[in-house]
């Protein structure tokens, strides 16, 4: 336990520990189990160590997510800091519809791509020649697949796992964007289509093609020849 | 490519065009995403899993996207992922410091 959770409890006041349901005997105890509205309503009431203990629950998945969009740690640090003061200032704005945690994450997704759209990017690569083929009557064109392996199985080797990382940074960042908002960070479509601001029908069409990219990319790993 | 397995993509092209609740191999492609979304309707359900009853290509291809998508997740999620889950002391000061000059 990070020594400001008991600190954030012992903030809190002995009434709002007693209302909670999953206060038990130890401090220590009560601090770990100690519930989302009661620390939102410290917060609120910018009890600072409650606010420490706010930004350790929930930082710690805000920064992975950050340091997946951005792929740099200095700059997901800084977009986590920019997400938790903009959580800070609209706290009162947060009616409670989803989680603690998705409503942050949110933040911080949107925090990432306000970074991402500041980045001066160069013009993206064509992604056509990573696309499945088809003949001139519409047929597939694709050889036979014998996938003897689970993805668990195959990640468990580190070399795979950090290629498969490695390959959906190679993406270029519109399709790698939306591969990682869907399938990582598991928005809905309709959730990826109001951050990046687009229509749903685009985000499928999107992640589709990103899906079908990787596969290409990865297909030394599929078929078990690389790394 | 030989001239019979030529004939026979030919014919296979043609029965996936004219044939009764048939789609071709490019437009299944695009129902991939809402089939595994489970987004389709019963009728393009049953026309999508026809296809791939017949298609031998289709078949392997909607399976190694399958694997290429659990793959991507799976990496993320390994134990050794590298992205960190605890939040560093110093960026914890740092934003509570921020917070309070704000």
């Amino acid at each position: 336990m990070l020594p400001g959770e008991t600190l954030g409890v012992q903030a809190l006041g002995t009434d709002q520990l007693q209302q909670s349901s999953k206060i038990g005997s130890d401090a220590g105890d009560a601090a770990a189990d100690h519930d989302e509205h009661d620390l939102l309503a410290a917060v609120r009431a910018k009890d600072e160590r409650a606010c420490g203990q706010f930004v350790r629950r929930y930082g710690g998945r805000m920064l992975a997510t950050a340091t997946r969009l951005l792929g740099d740690t200095a700059l997901a640090e800084d977009c986590v800091q920019e997400a938790f003061l903009s959580a800070f200032n609209n706290l009162d704005r947060f009616e409670g519809r989803s989680g603690v945690g998705t409503w942050l994450h949110r933040i911080t997704v949107n925090a990432c791509l306000m970074k991402l759209r500041a980045r001066q990017r160069k013009a993206e690569e064509p992604i056509d020649d990573l696309l499945p083929i088809f003949d001139e009557n519409s047929c597939r064109i694709e050889p036979a697949w014998e996938l003897t392996r689970s993805a668990d199985d195959l990640v468990a080797e580190q070399q795979v796992r950090e290629m498969v990382i490695r390959k959906i940074d190679e993406l270029p960042e519109s399709y790698r964007i939306v591969l990682l908002l869907r399938d990582i960070e598991e928005l809905d479509t309709r959730e990826v289509a109001e951050v990046l601001d687009t229509s749903e029908g685009a985000v499928k069409v999107r992640l589709h093609r990103a899906r079908a990219a990787l596969k290409k990319l990865l297909e030394p790993v599929l078929r078990g020849v690389a790394p | 490519m030989s001239f019979w397995s030529s004939m026979a993509r030919k014919a296979k092209g043609m029965m996936l065009r004219r044939g009764p609740m048939m789609i071709t191999c490019a437009e299944f492609e695009t129902f991939v995403i809402d089939y595994l979304s489970d987004r389709l309707t019963p009728t393009q359900k049953r026309v999508f899993e026809w296809h791939l009853r017949i298609c031998r290509e289709c078949r392997d291809y909607l399976k190694a996207y399958r694997q290429t998508v659990e793959l991507g997740k799976a990496a993320f999620r390994a134990p050794t992922a590298p992205v960190p889950e605890d939040v560093p002391e110093d960026l914890v000061k740092a934003i509570l410091d921020a917070r309070s000059s704000d």
